[in-house]
């Protein structure tokens, strides 16, 4: 009993120095004179490069501690407007009425740009499938259901089609990439747009939901005759078939980074002022047409000078020096000229009615 | 005098030995246990205040709606509802005949030096975490569904509206099936402890008036019926709420449909996969909803099996859960 007694003082007295020592480096560490912590949260979409950026950014900075949480879009946007955290992050633009129950004004500051690209599963077939924005409309509203299907053939010349059923995989949990991708058949087809819509858990007219990038490509990969869409990121690491998509402008364009940024220097002349837009179905003849922004958000009025100025500095340091991080992760960095927009968005928050740059 | 006494006698009440430590120590465990019930009642207060937007919206027609469109903001809880109950009833149709055999198997058949390590990875079973059963759903279980055990379902049995409709390897059956597979350790871990805690005079006198073993197998299972039930709502509970390894193969599809081939939805993998991303007050508070309902049904689920062990106990008199 008295051995079993020490050995619990033990155990709480090493509690006890764990908890301490801890403590004291942590003071260490975001300690000293001008320091600053900020909190960001939102999609997950951008995370390993934002993640990045902050590696990279501590080492140049090591008297700003910013911490970002990949917990969704959604939950992003929350935390931004109930004011828990300095940043959010989302895919999508916040939406109107988002805007006005904001209890401050946001921007939107564009990091980098991603794509979502159309994967698939058929036996035998070795060359790119082409598709058609119609074709992709009908296959997921399931009007085109089999493999042979004239319309599929009309843009696929010498591809050998099976004449097996069309299993159509999406993803099942709430997610940008079915947002930007719903985003994109509401845009090409009328029927879409007034039976489905877009949003990140669309009610899907048929197919199998897979959870995640990886729930999709799992099923695909596993099952024969499958279609699905998945990240750009996401299929090139995993080195998956992807298909080519016919762009506004009538070409074929297989998803690549420079296909992407192509279609944000296309729509970057009928941008809006608050840079809140979508790119999907862009008009240049390089662009690829299923592509997105995806944004920080940020209060124009900072209520805390010194950590408006961090972010500010962060900020401006994401949108130039970032930049070059985005390729490596499969990325499409920012055209030069939503750069450009970009600085003028940052340069215009304040701290106490004085700019921060 | 008169204070001393007074001291005593509500000492005493709460601790009949008048000892000061005992006494203290009931207190310390009541406030314990009042605590759980405490967080039980605060949780379905929470549940129901974020809720309230949802359901003063749909009102009951939340419970019978099949229409699931956050697009257009429209929510019903049905099919989610169906496809918990659903995939939960078929993993306990494969499981508990599996679990009742491997107890049996382990308490009164097996040598020692098999019943033990076998025993031990009946539950290390248990322990392996969610995410790799559905990525072994995915990856194997699925694969050998659509291409050996679903075609065969299909033609002898294609009669029957359950084994119809497209096959894919992934739906309902397979989550049943991937859920029998998680719950059957935790069943036939409990059930083999209640079948050892059957006192082995009962074998004896089986044996003694001349019972076969199976005869003698029957009256121990006969003895232990609270307990097996018992095991049976365990592994229920673990059915009712399990989240990642049913949603990485059920489908996903919030639909009722009576084929076990459809891909089918549940109400945790519904949380689980819409709430990071739900944008609006309605959405969140269908989904927080959808949350209160799991516990309704889990609380009502686990309300019929209690009355079921009562009954049993009741006519039979035998032992106790052991669990």
């Amino acid at each position: 009993m008295s051995v079993s007694k020490k050995s619990v003082q033990f155990v709480v007295w090493f509690v006890v120095l764990v908890f301490a020592f801890v403590s004291l480096a942590c003071n260490g560490g975001g300690g000293g004179s001008g320091s600053v912590s900020l909190q960001g949260a939102g999609a997950t979409f951008p995370n390993p490069l934002y993640q990045k950026w902050l590696s990279e950014y501590g080492k140049l900075h090591s008297n700003v501690r910013i911490d970002y949480q990949s917990i969704g879009s959604g939950g992003g946007i929350k935390q931004l407007k109930e004011q828990t955290v300095d940043f959010g992050a989302s895919d999508a633009p916040m939406k109107d009425d988002d805007l006005k129950s904001a209890p401050g004004e946001v921007l939107h500051i564009p990091t980098v740009l991603g794509a979502v690209v159309i994967t698939y599963n058929l036996q035998g077939v070795s060359q790119p499938l082409k598709f058609s924005s119609e074709v992709i409309a009908d296959i997921f509203l399931g009007k085109i259901k089999k493999w042979n299907d004239p319309k599929i053939a009309a843009d696929n010349s010498g591809v050998a089609l099976p004449a097996n059923d069309i299993t159509v995989v999406h993803r099942s949990d709430g997610s940008g990439t079915s947002a930007v991708f719903t985003d994109y058949l509401s845009k090409v087809s009328a029927e879409w747009k007034e039976k489905v819509g877009s949003g990140t858990s669309p009610s899907w007219p048929i197919g199998i939901g897979g959870k995640g990038n990886e729930g999709v490509t799992g099923q695909v990969k596993n099952t024969p005759n499958t279609i699905g869409y998945v990240e750009l990121a996401y299929a090139v690491q995993n080195k998956l078939p992807v298909a080519q998509i016919k762009n506004a402008s009538g070409n074929f364009i297989e998803p690549s980074i420079d296909a992407v940024t192509a279609a944000a220097s296309a729509s970057a002349a009928n941008t809006p002022e608050d840079l809140r837009v979508s790119i999907t179905n862009a008009a240049g003849p390089q662009a690829y047409p299923i592509s997105s922004y995806t944004y920080i958000l940020v209060y124009k009025q900072q209520k805390d000078a010194a950590k408006g100025k961090a972010l500010v500095d962060f900020l401006w340091w994401g949108i130039h020096d970032g930049e070059q991080f985005a390729k490596e992760l499969q990325y499409a960095p920012l055209p030069a000229d939503i750069v450009k927009r970009a600085e003028g968005k940052i340069s215009s928050i304040t701290a106490g009615g004085k700019t921060l740059r | 005098m008169s204070a001393v006494t007074y001291q005593s006698s509500w000492r005493r009440a709460l601790s009949p030995t008048g000892n000061t430590g005992d006494a203290v120590f009931r207190v310390l465990m009541m406030l314990v246990a009042l605590l759980m019930v405490g967080i039980v009642v605060a949780m379905v207060i929470a549940l129901a205040a974020d809720s309230m937007l949802s359901i003063r919206q749909f009102g009951f027609g939340f419970l019978t709606s099949q229409r699931w469109d956050p697009i257009k903001g429209e929510f019903g809880a049905l099919p989610f509802v169906y496809g918990t109950i659903a995939s939960s009833l078929i993993a306990l149709l494969i499981s508990v005949p599996f679990s009742l055999g491997i107890a049996i198997f382990l308490v009164e058949q097996a040598p020692s030096y098999i019943a033990r390590p076998v025993g031990f990875l009946v539950e290390l079973l248990a322990a392996i975490p969610s995410v790799v059963y559905g990525l072994w759903g995915i990856f194997v279980l699925a694969p050998v569904l659509r291409e050996y055990v679903e075609p065969a379902l299909a033609t002898s049995f294609g009669w029957l509206p359950l084994f119809r409709g497209s096959i894919t390897g992934i739906g309902l059956l397979t989550g049943g099936i991937i859920l029998a597979i998680m719950v059957t350790p935790i069943i036939s871990a409990v059930v083999r402890d209640v079948l050892a805690a059957v006192p082995g005079s009962q074998r004896e006198a089986a044996l003694a008036l001349g019972a076969t073993k199976w005869e003698m197998i029957r009256v121990v299972l006969v003895n232990g019926a609270p307990g097996i039930a018992g095991a049976v709502i365990l592994g229920l509970g673990r059915a009712l709420g399990e989240t990642m390894a049913v949603t990485m193969v059920i489908g996903n599809r919030p639909q009722i449909s009576l084929s076990l081939f459809e891909p089918s939805y549940t109400i945790a993998s519904a949380i689980a996969n819409e709430f990071t991303e739900a944008t609006g007050d309605l959405y969140l508070s269908a989904l927080v909803e959808l949350g209160l309902i799991l516990f309704l049904v889990t609380f009502i689920v686990n309300g019929i099996a209690r009355l079921l062990v009562w009954n049993v106990t009741r006519r039979t008199g035998g032992v106790g859960r052991a669990a």
